[in-house]
């Protein structure tokens, strides 16, 4: 029987075999953040281990950075003395590390791919679970915990079973105004929060193949809210061309072996995976979400979802208590929604393409009065670029926020937060009670979609727009 | 990490699907830098906004299982919300289904999770409902939770269940594999990427 191309990434890896044994799995790339991190550097200190491959780990502060006053010291005291511990743990250990405002930070993973540390093939883990955004490589990348953080940076290599199998096809072309996110929104909604706890999901189908790197990277990164251990997509040409020329992927010589390696990682035809889901894309529409997980989600034609209409019981409570906390009525037009603040940024859609969708959208448009946009670039090299091609001066033309790069509002660890009771629509990847503030409701959307809800104020796909003539 | 072998204690009945980790411990108390302390976290939207949660009342207060809905976990890969429930006198969590990350770090921290079918999920809910200061064991020996007259088996793989009744440190026992990983990196090609000069 024919392997996965996520089978064959791990098979190559295994350090490690025995009968009744956990396989020991070699770790190709560790990235590491602020928040993850302290307790297992303090492990470290505690048991006299040295970090065992200080060159293949990373890191950045992303989490707790604040997006204004960049040159000022964080403001936060607790933020602050995080961002610090991470600056001495990795100087102690030798460890790279990106600071605030410099070219290389910004959210750990927009900054693999954009350096090129990421590639086909590899193993990549960090204590973060978006890490499966990696796998937009055709890489088999994973979030872990902070016992396993300490574990990888000691010996560079976790215990690991192998994962169950699951193919999502998309075919078909995408309708004009549906993206990645849109994609995986539906996925998601699909196959439910949980619909891929133990897989691995494989993304295939013209659809998928027609994507660009950043959009695998948006479709990957969501991998978890489907419960996935990872997403990856099989490498090809637009991966190989999106990655040469990048500070880390090899040259020359090396190029071609790489390459030659990597065009190897494909699935087999005879491989055999444990469920597939078959999506068409010409049906899809932009997707956004009315509940507070992210599998509640819904085309953004349709209306608030009455619970009783669940038949599953679990499912019903959810979404009965999703609508107490998100204040909205069984019913009600999903467009009819008023949003007080528009995200644009995360590890989901804080990329450069994501914000030339939007800019493309408010280009000589205005934000609706009440509402208020936050743009917030990935990381620092996406703002520089933005701001090379002008797109930070559209953002600010039309009323928006322009900000430094970091996490920012997908989780409020730094000051940009919902107020109580404040309704956002986000390009994040978590829609869960409180993530982006205290009382906050967030409705999951496209970069697209973001755009064109900050100029009506309400939820809005990019077509209305042209629609009203606007 | 301790030893787990056999725990009892009373329970709380969590009657919620997808508790995600940002209800367990939401970002904000993500910020600490050591490894304890996390209880002041723990379900603080819920404990703060619903007076009839289930850990806001009184018979609850010193139940160390909790009995959870399914897709217990679901989120983030934080393993501040295992370490949240451990500092909140938690010992034992157990429901139909977790999410694979929160289930892995479980095991690396000493926090038990045991899946049980749906049905005797409700069956202990039911029961701790009924009788608040109802005693509950959950023997890692056996492989069996028991309450009242039932005894219901879980299932758990060999070597994790060793590692937790032994109490053993991961790291260590992979160090015991260094000329594995040395004979590992000698094979791996050359062009793969390195983050120093």
């Amino acid at each position: 029987m024919g392997q996965t191309l996520a089978q064959k990434v791990y098979e190559q890896h295994v350090v490690r075999r025995t009968e009744g044994e956990p396989d020991l799995l070699y770790i190709d790339l560790h990235l590491v953040h602020e928040v993850t991190s302290p307790q297992a550097f303090d492990g470290l200190r505690a048991a006299g281990r040295t970090v065992r491959r200080p060159d293949l780990t990373m890191s950045t502060e992303d989490h707790n950075v604040p997006t204004t006053n960049l040159l000022a010291p964080i403001a936060d005291p607790v933020s602050r003395a995080q961002v610090e511990a991470l600056r001495t743990n990795t100087a102690e250990f030798g460890i790279r590390q990106a600071p605030m405002g410099t070219r290389d930070q910004g959210i750990v993973h927009v900054i693999g791919p954009q350096l090129g540390l990421t590639q086909p093939g590899m193993t990549i883990v960090c204590g973060d679970s978006h890490t499966s955004t990696h796998g937009a490589f055709g890489a088999l990348a994973f979030g872990i915990g902070t016992s396993e953080v300490e574990h990888v940076l000691a010996t560079q290599t976790l215990t690991q079973r192998p994962a169950k199998q699951m193919s999502v096809r998309v075919d078909g072309e995408l309708p004009l105004g549906v993206s990645a996110k849109d994609v995986i929104l539906a996925v998601i909604a699909e196959i439910g929060t949980g619909g891929g706890q133990g897989h691995v999901i494989e993304y295939r189908g013209s659809a998928i193949e027609a994507l660009s790197m950043e959009s695998r990277m948006t479709i990957c990164n969501m991998s978890i809210e489907a419960g996935a251990k990872a997403g990856l997509i099989a490498p090809d040409e637009t991966t190989f061309a999106y990655l040469a020329g990048r500070d880390h992927a090899p040259s020359g010589a090396d190029w071609d072996a790489a390459v030659a390696a990597w065009r190897e990682l494909r699935t087999d035809d005879d491989a055999v995976f444990d469920r597939e889901v078959v999506i068409d894309a010409a049906s899809l529409t932009p997707y956004v979400t009315w509940g507070t997980n992210p599998g509640q989600g819904l085309p953004i034609g349709d209306s608030v979802p009455d619970p009783a209409s669940f038949a599953d019981e679990s499912e019903r409570d959810a979404a009965e208590s999703a609508l107490a906390y998100m204040g909205l009525t069984a019913g009600t037009p999903l467009r009819e929604i008023s949003v007080d603040t528009v995200f644009l940024g995360s590890c989901t859609n804080g990329r450069i393409e994501d914000l030339r969708v939007a800019a493309e959208l408010l280009r000589g448009q205005h934000v609706a009065a009440d509402t208020r946009m936050l743009v917030v670039p990935g990381s620092v090299f996406v703002k520089q670029q933005a701001e090379d091609e002008g797109l930070d001066a559209v953002f600010t033309a039309a009323g928006a926020e322009w900000r430094g790069a970091g996490c920012s509002m997908c989780l409020g660890m730094n000051p940009d937060q919902l107020a109580p009771g404040e309704r956002s629509a986000s390009t994040s990847n978590r829609n869960f009670q409180g993530r982006q503030g205290k009382g906050g409701r967030t409705h999951l959307v496209s970069p697209a979609v973001a755009a064109a809800t900050a100029i009506t104020g309400k939820l809005t796909a990019p077509a209305d727009l042209q629609t009203a003539g606007a | 990490m301790d030893a787990f072998t056999t725990h009892t204690g009373t329970a709380a009945p969590l009657r919620r699907s997808n508790v995600d980790t940002d209800q367990i411990i939401p970002a904000e108390y993500l910020k600490r830098i050591t490894r304890t302390g996390f209880e002041d976290g723990l379900f603080v939207a819920w404990r703060t906004n619903e007076p009839d949660f289930v850990l806001n009342q009184p018979q609850y207060a010193d139940a160390s299982i909790l009995v959870a809905g399914p897709d217990f976990g679901t989120g983030s890969s934080r393993e501040h919300a295992n370490w949240a429930l451990l500092d909140g006198g938690f010992r034992v969590v157990i429901s139909a289904r977790f999410a694979d990350i929160f289930r892995n770090n479980s095991t690396k921290s000493g926090l038990l999770t045991v899946v049980l079918p749906a049905a005797d999920v409700e069956a202990l809910q039911d029961a701790c409902e009924a009788d608040p200061a109802l005693p509950v064991t959950v023997d890692l020996v056996a492989r069996e939770v028991r309450w009242a007259d039932r005894a219901v088996a879980f299932e758990i793989d060999d070597y994790t269940r060793w590692r937790l009744l032994e109490g053993l440190d991961d790291i260590g026992l992979t160090e015991r594999h260094l000329d594995d990983i040395d004979a590992f990196e000698a094979t791996r090609p050359s062009w793969k990427p390195r983050t120093l000069a």
